[in-house]
Formats: C-alpha cells, structure tokens, sequence
C-alpha cells in the first residue's frame, strides 16, 4: 500500500481499502454489516413486539365485551346498578370511584411531591439529601399489598377514631362542603383509599421530580438569584417551566399507578356499588371490582360486564395520556424561540 | 465394560414409565369454603394410598367453568346446580360437608348468642330499612338487653361467594321484600352496607366498624370467637351456631326427593335447626372418558365419607349424615359410567 504524504512531509493516515459492492473487507470489518443487520432487526422485532401486544391487548379486550357492549351500548356507562342476579350492569359506580379516588391521590400527592422535591434540590442540607432520597425509593418499592393491609389494620381505625370526626365537625358544617363530609365514620371509604394512594403515589412523582429539577442548568438558576429573585420565584419561574415536561411526565406515572392500583384500594375502599357524593362512604372502583368478582363470575354476561369495566378503564389511561400531551403543546405554545 | 449411552438412556425412560403408573393423581378445582378440609383429607389420603389429589380453589364459578371444559376430574361449587343445568353439562352433583354462614356483631357489651333477631328482620337490615340497632323491631325480639343508639353498619361479601349463595337464598325465603327487589346468588346486588374480600375482610370490617352487623361461614366465626346472634328458625325456636344444630339442619332435610342433590339447607324444619345451613358440592360428568380416574375420585370421596368425618369436625365442618352418604353411593352407581354404558363405581 502505498504511503501518501500531506503538504507537512509527514504520512496520512489511511482507513484499509473497503469494497463494500463486492463485499471485500478486511477480515475485522467482515462480521460489523451482518451484526449491524441483526442488531437493526432485532430491536426493529421488539418494538414491533410492543405494538403488537399493545393491538392484542385491545382486541382481545373488545371480543371479551361484545356480549355486554352488544347488549347495553352506551347506557353501559351511565347505569348505576349491579344487579348480577337480574344481569343489570352499569359502569358509573366502578368509574367515579377511580376518578374520585385518584383525583385525591393526585390531589395530594402532587403539592407534597413538590415540596419535598423543591427541599431535595434547593433547601436540604447536602447530608440530608442522601438519606432522604433513598427513604423516598424504598417508599416506592413496598409491595402495594402491604399498603392496603396497612391500610386497612392501622391506617383505617386511627383514621375512624380521630382524623374523620374532626373533619366531620369542622368541615362538615361549612355550608358548601356539608356533603362531602357526611354520613357515619367508618374508617374506610373514598377519601380513606384516595390517601393511601397519594401516599403510593408521592414516592414516583418525587424522584421523577427531583431528578428533573436536578437537571436544570445552573446557569438559569444563578442568574435569576443575580437578579434579586426569592427561591420560591426562581422555582417557580425558572425551574418549573424548564422541567415543565419532566414534571409533567412524572405526574402521569404517578396517575397512571393510581387509577390501576388494585389490591390497595380493594381493602379500603369498602367494594360498595354505590353512588355517594360524601367522601366518607364506601364505593368502588374498576381494578378492585375486577379483582373481587372475575373469579367468581357466573354467566356470559356478566363476565363481559367485567372485561367491558377493563377495556373502559384502558381507555381512561389512554384519553389520560393524550390529554397530557394536549398540555404539553399548550405550554409549549407560550414559550420562546429556540436558538 | 462400557455402558452405552443407549442403554443408560433406554433404563432411565423405563424406570420413569414404571414410577408414573403408580401415581394416578386426580385434579379437581373450585369452591374455597371446603378447600381446608379437601386439602387435609388429600394428605391423609395420600400418606394411606398413595394417590394425591390436586386441588385448586379459584371459586365456584371457576370449579363450574373448568368441569365443563374437562380440564379437571371434578369441579366444586358451594351453589348447587339445578338439575336442567346439569342435564345442559351433562353432570352430576353431590354434597361432601355441611357448613353455613353466622350473623356477627360488634357491639359493647353484648355477649355471644345474646341478640336474637328473626330472617325478616334480618333481612329488613340488610335491606337498609332497619338503620339503628334500637329500632323497635330488634327491641321487639330482645326484651331485656339494652341496645345502644348507634347506627347499623352492613357488612357483607364483595366477591363472589357460596357463603353470599346461602345467605341471600335464606332470606330469599323468609323475607318477601329481599326475594323481589334482591334475589340470591353468588353475588348480588347489596343495598347498603360495605363489602370485604372474603371472609377474612367481612371478618376485619365487622370487628373494626363499631355497630357492624356481617356475616362469616361458622368455621370462621368459630375459630375468630366472633360474636354470634341467635336466630330463630322455621319451627320458632330460637338456636345458636353450631355443630349440633347444623347436623340437625342437615338431618332434617330430605335429600331423596330432591334430584341431582339439589337442596339447599336454608330454612329446614327441625327443632334444633340452623336456618342458614348449607352443603358444598361435587360435579362429575355423567359420561366419563377416562372411568379409571373417575373410578379414583370416587374412591377418594367414599374414603372420605368413611374415615374423613373426623378430620372435617376437627376443621369443624359437619359431616353428612350416614343416610345420605347411602343415598349418594347409590347414584354414583346409577349415573357416572364409562363409554359403553358400564357404571364406573
């Protein structure tokens, strides 16, 4: 091979000549196309894979519920009954128990998840920050069960004895909130199964917070503080709306566990079909009612009942999930030019 | 000498063949209310014969579907079938062990057995149009125990269960309102009150919720030293739960007017009777493909009748009367054979 010189005098350095059209490459480069094939249509096959379940899941859901979608239609979803011995069902009551439920849940979670994130990132002593992050993971990683036996064992009647007669007085007599907080104590309930979530929930949309917040260049947060801004403006200001899609995305995940949250929320909820506007009574979610009856269901019927209940809850997670995104290009909307 | 590998081979898959024909295991799915003593009469069973029993307990409805399927040797159910759903399947049904479900309370101060009520009252609560535990109705039957002012708290059942079956069936039968605006089954259409998973959770809910009224198989009310109420029964008599009155339940019944087995205990006559008193059932198929593993289910069940009684009143379950076993051995004869029409017992 022959050396070719640059203007200096001195050897270039060359790549070994590669024929590629007639597949002539030196031995080492030989094997790269067929792996790279492989690689290529290996991870091609896995998302493809992920589609597919996805479109699987989907149909087999709907061939579930033909008997009941067949027979109920539309009226389905604003039935308040469940009736399975005169085979009279309706969604209503499973539905407005995973909406109220994990609108609590978020309702708390996202103002507690906040400030504990804002104090990881602005506020905590460093030998703090440590400790308290892992305290927040381990959170995370007990098995829901055990929140719903804890829940139900010692949550429920110190909840019952002390917290729900105060808020019955208090709360209770205000003239427009009179009927969220009405009826016998009982311990569970709603609002009892939508704290048990937040407290599920705060450790995911935390850390997804506080790894976002982290991330925010320095740059922006010193400049702001040059200019006279308090730490609650530049947070607020600042580093909000830079992380708004980190943050907005952890909020979501945390949604996301909250509305199919199942064994949890079966313990405290109180599994009663019943439409109550109190947040002390008991009611009813999808994943708990799912989880109580598909064993047991007798009857073509009411089984679709059941996998319909599924299917309205996977499109519940689905309208979720756009809506975010509809957000996120709003907001988008109102930021400035990219350089 | 060299051993082939042939041959190694060749001993092994013969060794293995042989081990396999001893072992005819028989498969059976449902109910969960008799799966304690199912599971403890497979292993003495086991230990004397040699032949184990697989037993999955997913429920009723999972016992009833799997059965049809043929994917299990028998099927379980707590709610018996009627005799034109089995001619649908083509099966046959038995009972195997009386149980029945116990109304508890939380109250203080009250004593077991202290409440009486009688079915329409207590099916008027569960109703939710009895609310406070002083209404004049529970007063009316309790002369002499002083009921406090607190509001009743329902408790029952939120999966679907055969203890909800027997239940509801009894106040199907004693209280009009409940048999038109209810009905009975396995689930059913609570009007007030609150639900727990199993019996565990009726259980939990009924001793945390001050004022809770529930329900719980006997076993459970037993076992947990609930605080039972005193129910009157068909002939007037007020009687408690317990091993005694449900045998007089079962004993008072006639189980051989009734084909296919179907009678549900609730409400039988009988001085000493339990009113909600109820057995757990076995489905086979009429026409059986493999008659030996039928023939080995049904000599487990008859080991069981024979010897098992004690290991079921030691779970306390009650035992059927030897009458009955007589009455079932009878109709394995007549009903359960083989393809050519040979009866397999």
């Amino acid at each position: 091979m022959s050396v070719a010189l640059d203007n200096r005098g001195l050897p270039i350095a060359q790549a070994p000549a590669v024929d590629v059209a007639n597949n002539k490459r030196p031995p080492m480069l030989r094997n790269n196309a067929l792996m790279d094939a492989i690689f290529k249509n290996l991870t091609r096959f896995f998302a493809f894979l992920v589609f597919s379940l996805l479109a699987a899941i989907l149909v087999s859901l709907v061939i579930g519920s033909t008997a009941s979608l067949e027979k109920y239609g539309v009226r389905f979803l604003f039935n308040e009954n469940w009736d399975p011995v005169k085979e009279d069902f309706g969604a209503l009551v499973p539905i407005f128990g995973t909406l109220v439920t994990s609108g609590i849940a978020l309702g708390i979670a996202i103002p507690v998840s906040f400030g504990i994130a804002l104090f990881l990132t602005e506020l905590s002593p460093p030998w703090l920050r440590r400790p308290l992050g892992t305290a927040i993971e381990m959170l995370a990683a007990v098995p829901s069960i055990i929140y719903g036996m804890w829940g139900l064992f010692i949550f429920a009647p110190l909840f019952q004895e002390y917290a729900q007669p105060i808020m019955a007085k208090t709360l209770g007599n205000v003239p427009l909130l009179k009927v969220f907080f009405s009826g016998p104590p009982m311990g569970i309930g709603m609002l009892a199964a939508g704290i048990i979530l937040a407290v599920m929930v705060i450790p995911f949309i935390t850390a997804v917070m506080r790894d976002v917040f982290e991330l925010v260049p320095p740059m922006l947060k010193e400049s702001a503080y040059g200019l006279g801004s308090t730490t609650w403006e530049v947070v607020w200001r600042v580093v909000l709306p830079y992380t708004k899609v980190g943050v907005i995305g952890g909020i979501m995940l945390g949604l996301g566990r909250a509305l199919g949250e199942t064994m949890a929320v079966t313990f405290v909820i109180g599994n009663a079909h019943q439409l109550s506007a109190s947040l002390f009574a008991p009611g009813n979610s999808i994943a708990s009612a799912l989880a109580n009856e598909f064993t047991e269901a007798v009857g073509d019927l009411y089984t679709s009942a059941l996998v319909e209940l599924g299917l309205i809850l996977f499109l519940i997670t689905t309208i979720v999930l756009a809506l975010s995104k509809l957000l996120l290009m709003q907001l988008a909307k109102g930021e400035g030019e990219r350089t | 000498m060299r051993i082939s590998r042939v041959s190694v081979a060749a001993l092994a898959v013969s060794a293995l063949t042989t081990i396999s024909a001893f072992a005819t295991d028989i498969t059976g799915a449902g109910a969960t209310f008799p799966y304690p003593i199912y599971a403890k009469w497979a292993d003495a069973y086991k230990t004397k014969t040699g032949t184990g029993l697989n037993y999955q307990s997913i429920g009723s409805g999972g016992g009833i579907k799997q059965i049809n399927a043929k994917t299990v040797d028998f099927g379980a159910s707590d709610m018996p079938l009627k005799p034109e759903e089995l001619d649908k399947g083509g099966l046959t049904q038995f009972p195997t062990v009386i149980g029945g479900a116990v109304p508890v309370v939380n109250l203080p101060g009250i004593k077991n057995g202290e409440i009486k009520l009688t079915g329409k009252v207590l099916g008027d609560i569960y109703l939710g149009k009895v609310t406070k535990w002083n209404d004049a109705e529970i007063a009316a039957l309790n002369k002499g125990v002083k009921l406090p002012d607190e509001a009743i708290t329902v408790v029952h059942r939120s999966d679907g269960s055969g203890t909800t079956f027997i239940w509801s069936n009894y106040l199907s039968k004693v209280n009009p309102e409940w048999k038109e605006k209810v009905g009975e089954g396995t689930s059913v259409n609570w009007p007030v009150g609150v639900g727990g998973k199993g019996n565990e959770g009726v259980a939990s809910y009924s001793q945390k919720i001050a004022g809770a009224i529930g329900y719980v198989e006997y076993a459970y009310a037993l076992q947990n030293k609930m605080t039972a109420i005193a129910m009157q029964n068909k002939d007037g008599h007020y009687v408690d739960a317990n091993a005694e009155t449900f045998k007089a339940a079962a004993a008072g019944a006639d189980w051989s007017k009734a084909p296919g087995f179907y009678l549900i205990l609730t409400d039988q006559p009988g001085k000493d009777a339990w009113p909600i008193s109820g057995a757990t059932f076995i489905l086979m198929h009429k026409t059986q493909d493999k008659p030996d593993t039928a023939k080995e289910v049904l000599k487990f069940f008859q080991w069981a009748y024979k010897d098992g009684d004690k290991l079921a009143m030691s779970l306390d379950y009650v035992p059927l009367p030897d009458s009955v076993v007589k009455q079932i051995e009878t109709s394995w004869k007549a009903n359960i054979k083989d393809a050519s029409g040979k009866s397999v017992y």
